[in-house]
C-alpha cells in the first residue's frame, strides 16, 4: 500500500529530474517574468497610448473613453491581471494601431519573420561549417586565409550594412536578385501556412517558388554572414587545437586513414563550441532581423514591432517581445539538444 | 636488430621561437628486447615516442636523424608502408588514458575502427561480429571485466584503471612487434599501479613483444627491462644493461637520478636534483646537464660530450670519461 501511494510521487520527480522539462519549465517562467517587465515599461514610460492612437485633434472625452476602455486609469497590476485573463482565453489585447487582437496581428506578420530566420540558419550552417572545415583541415593554406580575412570583416560589418551593400551591388548594379519584398510584382501565392516557399509548393507554382527563393537571397545573407564568419572562425580554432590532442595522435598511431580522423574524431568534439556560439548568434539575428525587414521592405514582424513601439501600442509590445522570448526559448531547446548529442558528457552534468 | 635510432633531433616550433628538444638522440632495441627510458618531466621522452610513430603534433619539426625499423628509415616511408606499421606492428600505450581516448566517442567506436584498419592490413575484411570478438580477446588479454558495457561506455564513464585497461588493449591490437609503453602507471591510482604493471609485464612475456617502457617508476623499470637509457633535456646521457646501470651509474645525473630516488619503486624521478631542465629556446651549447652538474668543467660549456663505450654494454656521454 505504502508503496503505491509513494508511486505518483516519484513519478512526479523523476519527471521534474527531466532536464528538457526543467527547462521548458523554467522557459515559462521566464516568459512569465518579461511579460510583467515589458508591461511596466511600456506603461510607465511617457506618452499617452490612447492619445496617440487617436491622434492629436480627437476631442479629451473620445480619448477619455478609450482610456477607460483599455483600463489605463486602473492600478497596473489590476490591468495585467486582466490582460492575463485574456491570455488564458487565447488573446493578447487590443491593439491601439490595428484595432484587431494583437495576436491576430502576430500571426499575420510572423511568417514572413520566420521564413526569413529559417533561411538564414539553413545559408549560416552550411556557410559556418563549409568555411570552418575548409580552412581548419589546411591551416595557413590560401582558402585558409581567404576565410580568416573573410571571418575579421564579417564580423566587423553589422548585418544592416551587409544588407546594404548587397542590395546595392547584387540587386542595383549587378540585377542578379530582387532588391524588396517577398514576391515580384504579379505573383501571386495563396496563403496557407504563411511561408510563401512552402505555400507555392504545396499549390505546386514553381515559378513562385523559385521567385520566393530569389527575393530570400540578399536578406537571408546579409543576416547570416556575420553569425558565419563568428562560427567559422570558431570552428577552425577548435579544429586546429584538437587535431593535436592525444586521442587524435592515438588514431594516427594506429594507421587510421587521415580522412576518418579528420572528419569523424575531431570534427565531432570540434563542433561543440560552434554549435554553443550559435545560441548567442541566433539572439542577434533575432534582433539585426528588425533591422533588415526594415531595409527590404519585408512583411515580417519588425515593422509591426517598430510601429507598436513609436505609436505606445502597449499590448502589441508585450506581444511582440514574448514571441520573440519564446523563440529564443525554442531555439535554445534545439541547440541545447544538438549540444547533447554531440558531447554525451553534458546529460551527465545536468 | 628491430629497431635503430640515430643522431635524432626534434624541435617544436612557434610563431616566435623554436624549441630544440630532441638534441641527437640514439636508441636500439634487439628483437624480444624490453627496453626502459628514464629521466624527469619534460625530458623529451614523450616526444621521442611519437617520433618513432610520425604522430608528433603538427609544430612538432623532425630536423634530422634516422629511424631505422626492421631496415627501413620509418622518416622516409611512404604514407602506405607507414600504415601498415602503424595497424600491426608498433603500438604505443599513451601517457594519459583519458586525454588519449575521444571523449565524445564511445569505446566501441574507436576500437572497432583500430581493429578494422588492423584487420584490413592483414587483408581481412572484417564483419561486425569479427570485430566484436576480437575486441572480447583484447579485453580478456587486458583482464577488462563487463566487456559488453565497456564496449557502449564514453571515456568519462570508466573508472581510471578501466581506462587503462582499454587503453593497453588498444595498443595491443596494433603492437605486433613493438610496444611503445609511455608511463603506464602515472596517472592511475597508486593502488592500482601494480596491477596495471603486473599486466603489462606478463602480456609482453607472453605475447613476446620488443617494448619500450618510459617510467618515472624507477622500480618498474629494474624489474621490467633488459637496457636502459638515460634521456636529459633531449640527450641520452647513458645506456647500460639494467642491472649493470642501477648498480654502476657512471652519468652524474644518473648518479643523482638514482641517489635522489630512495626506494626504486617511488615516483618523482629527478625532483630531488638541484636545479631544473635547461630552456629549450636557448639550451646549453656543451652538456646540456652542465648547469646542474656537481663535476662541470670548463670543455662542458661549449663542446657537446661524444659518446664514449665503457664497456660492451655501458655507453656514457660525458667529458669525465674522455
Ligand atoms: N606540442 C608541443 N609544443 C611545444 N612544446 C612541446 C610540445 N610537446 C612537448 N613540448 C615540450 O617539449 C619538452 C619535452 O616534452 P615531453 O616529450 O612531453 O617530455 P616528457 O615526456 O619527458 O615529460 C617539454 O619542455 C614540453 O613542454
Ligand atoms: S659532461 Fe661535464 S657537465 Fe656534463 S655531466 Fe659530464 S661532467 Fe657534468
Ligand atoms: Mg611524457
Amino acid at each position: 500500500m505504502v508503496v503505491l501511494e509513494k508511486k505518483p510521487l516519484r513519478n512526479l520527480r523523476n519527471l521534474l529530474n527531466n532536464y528538457y522539462i526543467r527547462k521548458i519549465l523554467y522557459s515559462i517562467v521566464t516568459l512569465f517574468g518579461i511579460s510583467i517587465l515589458i508591461f511596466i515599461i511600456a506603461r510607465v514610460l511617457p506618452g499617452d497610448p490612447a492619445r496617440l492612437a487617436l491622434g492629436p485633434r480627437a476631442p479629451e472625452d473620445v480619448v477619455e473613453q478609450y482610456r477607460r476602455l483599455l483600463r489605463l486609469n486602473e492600478p497596473i497590476y489590476v490591468q495585467y491581471f486582466y490582460w492575463l485573463v485574456d491570455v488564458f482565453h487565447g488573446r493578447f489585447g487590443l491593439s491601439l494601431v490595428t484595432f484587431r487582437d494583437v495576436l491576430t496581428d502576430i500571426l499575420e506578420f510572423l511568417p514572413a519573420t520566420v521564413e526569413l530566420i529559417i533561411f538564414t540558419l539553413i545559408i549560416d550552417i552550411i556557410g559556418a561549417f563549409g568555411l570552418g572545415v575548409l580552412s581548419g583541415r589546411r591551416p595557413n593554406s590560401l582558402i585558409d586565409n581567404f576565410v580568416r580575412v573573410f571571418a575579421y570583416v564579417g564580423i566587423a560589418i553589422p548585418s544592416f550594412v551587409w544588407a546594404i551593400i548587397l542590395q546595392l551591388v547584387l540587386a542595383n548594379w549587378l540585377d542578379l536578385l530582387p532588391a524588396y519584398g517577398r514576391l515580384s510584382l504579379g505573383v501571386e501565392v495563396p496563403r496557407i501556412t504563411g511561408l510563401v516557399t512552402v505555400d507555392s509548393l504545396i499549390s505546386g507554382n514553381l515559378v513562385a517558388f523559385i521567385d520566393a527563393l530569389t527575393h530570400l537571397i540578399i536578406p537571408s545573407l546579409s543576416l547570416a554572414i556575420g553569425c558565419i564568419a563568428q562560427e567559422a572562425r570558431i570552428l577552425r580554432a577548435s579544429l586546429i587545437e584538437n587535431v593535436n590532442k592525444d586521442y587524435i595522435l592515438n588514431m594516427y598511431a594506429h594507421g587510421i586513414p587521415g580522412s576518418i580522423i579528420f572528419f569523424k574524431y575531431a570534427l565531432k568534439p570540434s563542433m561543440i563550441p560552434t554549435v554553443t556560439i550559435m545560441t548567442l548568434d541566433m539572439a542577434s539575428m533575432l534582433g539585426n532581423a528588425f533591422l533588415v525587414e526594415l531595409i527590404f521592405n519585408w512583411p515580417g514582424l519588425s515593422r509591426y514591432g517598430i510601429t507598436a513601439m513609436l505609436r505606445k501600442d502597449l499590448n502589441a509590445i508585450v506581444g511582440v517581445v514574448l514571441v520573440i522570448g519564446l523563440a529564443y526559448t525554442i531555439a535554445s531547446i534545439i541547440i541545447d539538444l544538438v549540444v547533447s548529442y554531440l558531447d554525451p558528457r553534458v546529460k551527465y552534468r545536468r | 636488430m628491430l629497431l635503430k635510432i640515430d643522431n635524432l633531433y626534434v624541435n617544436y616550433r612557434s610563431y616566435w621561437y623554436t624549441l630544440k628538444v630532441l638534441n641527437g638522440v640514439w636508441l636500439k632495441v634487439e628483437r624480444g628486447e624490453r627496453v626502459g627510458i628514464i629521466g624527469e618531466s619534460g625530458s623529451g621522452k614523450t616526444t621521442l615516442l611519437k617520433t618513432i610513430l610520425r604522430i608528433l603534433p603538427q609544430n612538432g619539426i623532425i630536423s634530422k636523424g634516422e629511424i631505422i625499423y626492421e631496415g627501413r628509415n620509418i622518416l622516409k616511408l611512404s604514407d602506405g608502408e607507414l600504415a601498415k606499421i602503424r595497424r600491426r606492428e608498433i603500438g604505443m600505450i599513451f601517457q594519459d588514458p583519458m586525454a588519449a581516448l575521444n571523449p565524445v566517442f564511445k569505446i566501441r567506436d574507436q576500437l572497432y575502427d583500430i581493429l578494422k584498419y588492423r584487420m584490413m592490413a592483414e587483408g581481412r575484411n572484417p564483419s561486425s561480429k569479427e570485430l566484436y570478438e576480437e575486441s572480447l580477446k583484447l579485453f580478456n588479454d587486458v583482464r577488462l571485466p563487463d566487456p559488453d558495457r565497456v564496449l557502449e561506455s564514453y571515456p568519462f564513464q570508466l573508472s581510471g584503471g578501466m581506462r587503462q585497461r582499454v587503453m593497453i588493449a588498444m595498443a595491443l591490437a596494433s603492437a605486433g612487434k613493438l610496444l611503445l609503453a609511455d608511463e603506464p602507471t602515472t596517472n592511475l591510482d597508486v593502488t592500482i599501479q601494480d596491477q596495471i604493471l603486473k599486466l603489462i609485464h606478463r602480456l609482453v612475456i607472453e605475447k613476446n613483444l620488443s617494448t619500450i617502457l618510459v617510467s618515472h617508476a624507477l622500480g618498474m623499470v629494474y624489474h621490467m627491462t633488459d637496457k636502459v637509457y638515460v634521456l636529459y633535456a633531449g640527450d641520452i646521457m647513458e645506456e647500460a644493461g639494467t642491472k649493470e646501470l642501477f648498480n654502476k651509474p657512471k652519468h652524474p645525473y644518473t648518479q643523482l637520478l638514482i641517489a635522489s630516488t630512495p626506494r626504486l619503486s617511488s615516483i618523482g624521478v629527478g625532483e630531488g636534483i638541484k636545479g631544473k631542465l635547461p630552456d629549450y629556446r636557448n639550451p646549453p651549447a656543451g652538456c646540456r646537464f652542465s648547469p646542474r652538474c656537481p663535476y662541470v668543467m670548463d670543455k662542458c660549456i661549449n663542446t657537446k660530450p661524444g659518446r664514449i663505450q665503457l664497456n660492451n654494454e655501458h655507453v656514457v656521454s660525458c667529458h669525465l670519461y674522455d
